[in-house]
């Protein structure tokens, strides 16, 4: 029974958080002139129209998921990643960088090292900030943040420099290979077997944080770091741990943006998913498995709001004030209970 | 190359410095209010943000600098009630409330900013620079120290105010006890909660007075994300400056600096560096500034941490 | 006279959600005497002490003071009637100074403070008076446990105090240091004003109170003359039942060592030197105690003999092998148990289960996990195991431990330690904050390890702790090893001398002894 009732609440609660948040959103509309019903109707009832707009929800909600799993065991250790859009941005580049590099490489090959690249290298660009905290007890909130903007201006370079496709009038870098292309599972949409990948590893982190010895001592340094070094755990490696698991995260999900959507590398790759995908992981109180769910929530939210730019005019800046309230109302009815250890050490 | 060794170009380069430096001084001092009453806002960003919106939709509206100013910090001091409610009143995680506001407010302005504002295409009146008779047009000082706006020389007047109220009040002096020891203030009746209250939101106001200096005093439109990343600057301002409202004024003018070396070389077309470089500069020096921080013993010691009565 | 009392605290009500702190209290003090208010931890008084001076508001009651309802949940209104309070934990802010911390809250919000001559010149001469030796100026960072609370009873006096409240004041002080407060609540007395003395320590509330009040379940049961009663009565008040105030000792011959340190020194975490050149030995079925004023480097000294501290220099042996240079990691693999003086700071995780708390230094090998993956059924048998043996109050394993009381969290810990069958057993305070009966429980249990042949070293600074079971006890002061003393309550004087650092005196004490 008490099973029952804990389930029951852990859907109940976010469900309430994310309705608080959508009135919210729809007041903010009638009060600007636009149709406020169109929040309920256009944003999350009209996207789910056919095969091929769930699939594209389906297709946003990959960097979603992959990031916010990542995030939930970043937080579970309370590292404050907030840099996850600069760690996709690391990823993406590298994706880039090996995906026009080798010609006539067979998929089987292609596909897992386009992934494998962009994972170390947003694991690597978080580590940074990582290293930076251990050693020098850096604040990973100012860093990581610090690092998105680097990112951002590296890929700006990047594009109008050195990986600029000589042949294109725009800034952005020449197209990958096709043997490096995400393979499509339900054609002819676009949606690759990045969702696969994201629900997996979202299944096997939640293995790894729950059922354990290494997410165990992952958990206890985020709640208390002295008893983890009392039990013989070492605070920075694992730090490092759970930081740079994120970044891999977020950097497959960039290599997956690269590989499996644009195709090319640009300025504007990602629309914002790191910032999102803290908003995935609070709202599945830093649980993996929660974060399939709201991190499919989000894709539905990002889509509903390009229709409803392209049908009504709104906005579709809209979704960061509905992100910013699902974080607020979360927080008030205490569905995020998670507290994080003292910073103070 | 001639040019930047030039005493015009070290004037034109101080006084670009001030002027930079203006929204991270207010922000920083702030900030430092906030954190020494133990909470930390990593939402300033989106606070700056709608200082910025704010003070430039009523000017828009109402053509009036005061007016613009006063509605910027009373929206700002707005949100920061928002947020001391969700830290000090419901004990929520500050950095989780903090994340919130950074995405609320770049959403609102962003969604504001587009649906009124973005066809119109016309900026505001800024503040002028004040013509310091005998001063102003002093050759190298001029340029450098003063031909400012009135805002850019209130940083002055924020500064000393700070330290004023900080250490030469009772205010002051019940705030910082409020983050080392909210308990013993507690215990002599006075409440924790309202000294948190009014340090958030004297940091949020001053952060609002930042963000409306770089529509109102800077450049004369919003654009979204203005701001790009001095709120999060600002936060680290504080800890190199160990908390100090002095400190936080000279960081942020160091910082300041750094824009507007940024700036003044980018103009140079004679350096052959990536203009990405130099616009990375704040970005990297602020990370190498929390570096160099390895003392971290100033750090008031609840900050971050809910205050429990019982 | 008039038959109202100089304090009457009637009927106080006190709830936090289930947790009764106060359960209809009724206490009376009369004018200018020292009423002392025994208990228990966690049996209320100082939450009762709290309502009285307004930090918290009953949920139930009234207070009549000098005659007048007092306005109940306001500090202020509490120290403007003169009752005023030096709490348990110092209400004294580190980085401000001794006249700031007392001008604190003082005054309206917006008054600047431009001259502290007057107040500096008010605790000079208060200091004087009663002889305090408080400096206005020090910051209060820089001044030992025993000068803090000094400054806090001044603090009191300063603010022109008639009633004054202390909770558990002798708890950091040395027994010499003790004696001085008794005589100087005396002095106070005989000002004219009134003192309630908390304390659970039966000695020094016979000798120092006019009357006694036993506070046991949330409420006062019991109210006496101290002349007219004796320290078993007020403990059989205190517990509700005859306590054993002595605990059966097998005597026993101690078998080889099992622990030796050598010339060990050790920084704090601030980098300032914390233990030197201690050397000791701990042998089988041995306990050895080390006595010790907080903050005299028995911290650190625990804290680098498990490998959470590095070692400056020095070695520490066991069963031969040094360990001194070793990981926390590493030391968890040797035989050895360590009872941590913090609980909640590090010795168990307050939001996770009973199971996972179990687990703590044991998360990565067999038998709770294998090829990287916990092993729930082994942990959860093995917690059940350990609830039942250590009589552990819990729903559940599952249960948080942050629901359970201090001193089932305290069972919980030394169980865990115990089960881990280790040679050496470190335990760093094993009663501190737990109730008489999960008190006596690890106290025999510890008794038993002794039995078992295991070699202890308990580091307290409770002496009655360690009068109760040690062989012998060692005293630290300012990180070094002064003397060493048998468990003879008879010589409490030359340990207290040892504890506040006089060795000459102590040595004269001793050769007076032998004459």
């Amino acid at each position: 029974m008490s099973m029952l009732v804990r389930i029951a609440q852990a859907i109940a609660l976010p469900a309430a958080a994310v309705l608080v948040a959508l009135t919210f959103g729809g007041v903010l509309l009638s009060l600007n002139g636009f149709n406020g019903w169109d929040v309920f109707t256009v944003m999350i009832v009209g996207v789910l129209q056919d095969t091929r707009s769930i699939a594209e929800i389906l297709l946003k909600s990959i960097p979603l998921i992959l990031i916010g799993v990542g995030l939930c065991v970043a937080f579970r250790c309370s590292i404050w990643n907030i840099g996850a859009e600069g760690q996709l941005y690391a990823g993406a580049v590298a994706a880039t960088i090996v995906g026009v590099a080798f010609e006539g490489l067979t998929p089987w090959i292609y596909v897992p090292l386009i992934m494998v690249a962009g994972a170390l290298a947003g694991a690597a660009w978080a580590g940074i900030a990582g290293l930076l905290k251990v050693y020098f007890r850096a604040s990973e909130i100012v860093t990581t943040i610090m690092l998105n903007y680097i990112a951002l201006i590296g890929t700006s370079y990047l594009v109008t420099g050195p990986l600029r496709d000589a042949a294109s009038a725009y800034p952005q870098s020449a197209r990958l290979l096709k043997e490096a292309w995400m393979p499509r599972i339900l054609p002819p949409t676009r949606l690759h077997i990045g969702i696969l990948v994201a629900v997996a590893l979202a299944i096997a982190f939640y293995i790894f944080l729950f059922r354990s010895s290494a997410g165990y001592a992952v958990r206890v340094v985020g709640i208390n770091a002295n008893a983890a070094r009392y039990a013989g755990i070492n605070v920075g490696r694992n730090i490092m741990i759970a930081i740079c698991i994120s970044g891999g995260m977020a950097g497959l999900a960039g290599a997956f943006e690269v590989a499996g959507v644009t195709r090319r590398l640009y300025q504007n790759i990602s629309p914002g998913y790191g910032f999102e995908g803290i908003a995935v992981a609070l709202l599945a109180n830093n649980n993996p498995i929660g974060a399939i769910f709201s991190g499919g929530l989000f894709a539905i939210l990002r889509s509903g709001s390009e229709l409803m730019q392209i049908t009504a005019q709104v906005p579709q800046v809209l979704v960061s004030v509905i992100q910013g309230m699902v974080i607020l109302s979360v927080v008030a009815f205490g569905v995020y209970r998670f507290r994080s250890a003292s910073r103070s050490q | 190359m001639e040019d930047v060794a030039t005493l015009g170009f070290i004037a034109t380069t101080i006084g670009a410095t001030w002027r930079l430096a203006t929204p991270l001084i207010f922000a920083a001092i702030g900030e430092v209010f906030s954190e020494r009453a133990g909470v930390l806002n990593i939402g300033l960003e989106g606070v700056m943000l709608v200082g910025a919106f704010v003070g430039f939709a009523t000017m828009f509206t109402y053509g009036s600098l005061p007016l613009g100013l006063a509605s910027a910090i009373a929206a700002c001091m707005v949100v920061g009630l928002l947020f001391a409610f969700f830290t000090i009143t419901i004990k929520a995680d500050q950095i989780v409330v903090g994340a919130a506001i950074n995405l609320l407010g770049m959403g609102l302005t962003a969604f504001l900013f587009r649906t009124y504002f973005v066809g119109t295409g016309r900026g505001v009146e800024i503040a002028q620079p004040l013509n310091i008779p005998g001063l102003s047009d002093l050759p190298f000082f001029g340029e450098a120290f003063f031909r400012h706006n009135a805002i850019v020389y209130s940083t002055v007047l924020v500064v000393l105010l700070a330290v004023v109220v900080l250490y030469k009040t009772s205010f002051g002096l019940t705030l910082r006890a409020v983050g080392e020891h909210p308990k013993a203030v507690d215990v002599v009746g006075r409440s924790v909660a309202a000294y948190r209250y009014g340090a958030v939101m004297i940091g949020t106001g001053l952060a609002g007075l930042g963000g409306a200096f770089l529509t109102l005093g800077h450049s004369n439109q919003f654009v979204e994300n203005i701001t790009s990343g001095r709120g999060f600057i600002a936060l680290a301002v504080v800890v190199f400056a160990r908390w100090s409202p002095v400190g936080a004024f000279f960081v942020a003018m160091l910082f300041g600096l750094f824009y507007a070396l940024q700036l003044q070389l980018q103009a140079q077309p004679a350096l052959n560096i990536p203009y990405q470089a130099l616009q990375a500069l704040p970005y990297v020096m602020t990370i190498v500034a929390l570096v160099m921080v390895r003392n971290k013993a100033d750090t008031p010691k609840m900050l971050g941490v809910p205050y429990n009565k019982a | 006279m008039n038959t109202q009392p100089f304090l009457r605290m009637d009927n106080i009500h006190k709830r936090f959600g289930d947790l009764v702190a106060s359960g209809g209290v009724t206490l009376e003090v009369e004018e200018n005497e020292i009423h002392s208010l025994l208990g228990e931890n966690g049996a209320g008084k100082s939450v009762l002490m709290n309502i009285l001076c307004g930090v918290l508001s009953p949920n139930e009651g009234q207070i009549v003071y000098k005659g007048a309802p007092l306005r109940l949940g306001s500090p202020r209104e509490a120290i403007r009637h003169g009752i005023g309070m030096v709490h348990q934990h110092f209400m004294l802010v580190p980085n401000l100074t001794v006249a700031e911390n007392y001008v604190l809250g003082q005054g309206m919000p917006a008054r600047v403070i431009t001259d502290m001559r007057a107040v500096y010149a008010r605790i000079r001469e208060l200091s004087e008076r009663y002889g305090l030796d408080v400096r206005p100026d020090a910051l209060i960072q820089d001044l030992s446990v025993g000068e803090q609370q000094r400054v806090e009873i001044l603090k009191v006096l300063f603010h022109g105090i008639d009633l004054l409240i202390l909770d558990e004041p002798t708890a950091v002080l040395t027994p010499q240091e003790t004696d001085r407060l008794l005589v100087l609540l005396r002095d106070l007395v005989k000002d004219g004003k009134t003192v309630i003395f908390i304390s659970h320590k039966l000695d020094e509330v016979m000798t120092v109170s006019d009357r006694v009040s036993v506070m046991r379940d949330a409420k006062v049961v019991f109210t006496t003359r101290a002349a007219d009663t004796n320290p078993r009565e007020l403990a059989r008040m205190m517990v509700g039942r005859d306590v054993l105030m002595e605990l059966p000792r097998t005597n026993r011959t101690p078998g080889r060592t099992v622990l030796s340190v050598d010339g060990l020194s050790c920084d704090n975490e601030i980098g300032l030197p914390a233990v030197r050149n201690v050397s000791l030995e701990v042998r089988e079925g041995e306990i050895v105690g080390i006595a010790g004023v907080s903050g005299n480097g028995q911290s650190e000294l625990a804290l680098a003999m498990t490998g959470l501290l590095p070692v400056t220099s020095g070695t520490i042996s066991l069963n031969g092998e040094e360990i001194s240079r070793l990981r926390p990691g590493e030391v968890n693999r040797r035989p050895i148990g360590h009872v941590p003086e913090d609980r909640h700071k590090m010795g168990i995780v307050l939001p996770l289960a009973l199971t996972e708390n179990v687990l703590l230094q044991r998360y990565n090998r067999p038998p709770f996990a294998r090829h990287g993956l916990l092993k729930f059924g082994t942990i959860a048998e093995h917690t059940r195991d350990l609830i039942r043996r250590f009589r552990v109050k819990a729903s559940g394993e599952f249960d948080l431990i942050q629901n359970l009381s201090g001193g089932n969290q305290q069972k919980l810990v030394v169980a865990r330690e115990l089960a881990r069958d280790p040679d050496f057993l470190l335990i760093n305070q094993l009663t501190r904050g737990i109730d008489i009966g999960a008190m006596e429980l690890v106290m025999q249990e510890v008794l038993k390890q002794r039995e078992a042949g295991r070699a202890i070293l308990l580091i307290s600074t409770e002496l009655e702790e360690l009068f109760a079971i040690c062989d012998r006890i060692l005293v630290m002061f300012h990180g070094e090893l002064v003397g060493e003393l048998p468990p003879d309550r008879n010589r409490i004087e030359e340990m207290g001398l040892l504890m506040a650092g006089d060795r000459q005196e102590a040595a004269q004490l001793a050769a007076a002894r032998v004459q």
